[in-house]
């Protein structure tokens, strides 16, 4: 496939991660903002070939798996509303909440439908009017923008019976967090390629101002993540932090404006609950007042009872990047794909579904 | 969950267009990126092309990647 199969020539790799071994005198530790870039890092085994001083470091970056308990109770919660009928992405379904799973309330009777968009939510409300039609609206700015269309286009065409549980999140106020957190000192961070799409890559300015941590937005391909990795080496050693982009086929430097514009006419900031992390301000969002008319959580009454924790799960730590699954002792005994106690392992690009897919169990 | 693939634009109505991936087609909306032409790719996203794939740049990172190739071969 095209702008696919010439981003994993192995000869075109092999002489990328010669120069990385040539040019790279520090010992230095890199994060993967995202859960799509861990997936192709272990794939394409990069680790590996990469030289032993540069550690790389998982983060937070699936928004499922950073869709905090409390969060998914409240889903939980209005699948068994009665006439309500619950839209969400797959790897939703899955995911424990404190007591129960969307997938559970399905057994148990409630309409718990997939969807692969919003678009497929909105017909599922147009064919179903004496329903309400919930989606659960998780996802950072990759996938926010698109919800946004989707509200419009329900109004547009005055859909009355569509909802949208709001869980959006915002990348840069999360490695804020996480970097003021200091549990782990970075030297540079691959950031996230498709947010980055929407969002552009002045966003994260401040991190090479502040922290002195380089950055550069990466592709999903092979060589995509090694001219990224060769990047923040060159960045590194000179110690001339900056934002680049080696992923200029999909990404430029201010964004998408439509769908910034839209994201932003359909919602506000707020805060939010991240798994591991707790609340942080303005890292998610919110309907604006305009639209609230489809907001779930002013037009339904739900009591999702108290939150708990899942006894022994290291997802919160894992997601900070201070973890790895191999510290979790649940990881591979009772923790498996096919039994995930937490989300990173439900989600298939969370960290411990690549761990347990993808190996790695030396660390 | 951001996964987003290169698909190919073969005809647009309106809001909405035909797209190929992989020998696939589908409708997908581009709402996010109206201004896209015929023949153009985008990357698609739940149903959605949140990016136009700038083909000019994807030859220059190429280029790069073969000048890369060929200082390390020296």
């Amino acid at each position: 496939m095209k702008y696919i199969d010439e981003f994993r020539q192995p000869e075109l790799a092999k002489k990328l991660v010669d120069r990385i071994h040539r040019n790279s005198t520090k010992h230095i530790r890199l994060m993967e903002f995202c859960g799509g870039h861990t997936v192709s890092i272990f794939k394409y085994g990069i680790r590996e070939l990469l030289p032993g001083n540069i550690e790389m470091l998982s983060g937070p970056g699936c928004p499922v798996c950073v869709t905090s308990n409390a969060d998914l109770d409240k889903a939980i919660a209005l699948a068994h509303l009665p006439n309500v009928i619950i839209t969400s992405f797959g790897d939703m379904i899955r995911v424990p909440g404190s007591y129960s799973s969307l997938q559970s309330a399905r057994s148990e009777g409630c309409d718990v439908r997939i969807v692969y968009s919003v678009l497929d939510a909105i017909q599922i409300a147009k064919e179903n009017p004496n329903k309400s039609v919930i989606f659960i609206g998780i996802g950072f700015e990759t996938t926010t923008p698109t919800v946004a269309a989707g509200i419009l286009q329900a109004e547009q065409e005055e859909i009355d019976n569509f909802y949208v549980l709001s869980l959006s999140k915002i990348c840069p106020p999360i490695m804020k967090s996480i970097l003021d957190l200091g549990e782990v000192r970075l030297n540079g961070i691959v950031c996230p390629g498709h947010v980055s799409a929407v969002i552009g890559s002045h966003p994260y300015q401040f991190i090479a101002d502040n922290y002195d941590i380089a950055c550069v937005v990466a592709g999903f391909e092979p060589l995509d993540i090694l001219l990224c990795v060769d990047m923040l080496v060159n960045q590194i050693e000179n110690e001339d932090y900056k934002v680049e982009i080696a992923y200029r086929r999909g990404v430029r430097p201010e964004g998408n404006p439509q769908a910034l514009k839209l994201m932003d006419t359909v919602f506000e900031t707020a805060g939010a609950d991240w798994r591991g992390i707790g609340a942080v301000p303005s890292s998610g969002l919110r309907l604006r007042d305009t639209y609230e008319k489809f907001d779930a959580e002013k037009n339904f009454d739900i009591d999702p009872g108290p939150v708990r924790e899942h006894q022994g799960c290291q997802c919160g730590s894992i997601l900070r990047g201070v973890s790895t699954p191999l510290d979790c002792p649940l990881f591979r005994t009772s923790c498996t794909p096919e039994h995930p106690v937490g989300p990173c392992m439900v989600s298939s690009e969370g960290t411990c579904s690549t761990y347990y897919l993808f190996g790695d169990f030396d660390g | 969950m951001c996964l987003a693939i290169p698909a190919r634009v073969k005809s647009i109505d309106g809001l909405y267009a035909d797209v190929e991936v992989g020998g696939v087609g589908r409708r997908i909306s581009i709402q996010l990126t109206p201004e896209v032409q015929v023949g153009e790719y985008v990357l698609l996203h739940t149903g959605y092309a949140i990016s136009i794939v700038d083909a000019e740049e994807a030859e220059e990172t190429m280029k790069l990647l073969l000048e890369i190739a060929e200082a390390t071969d020296g």
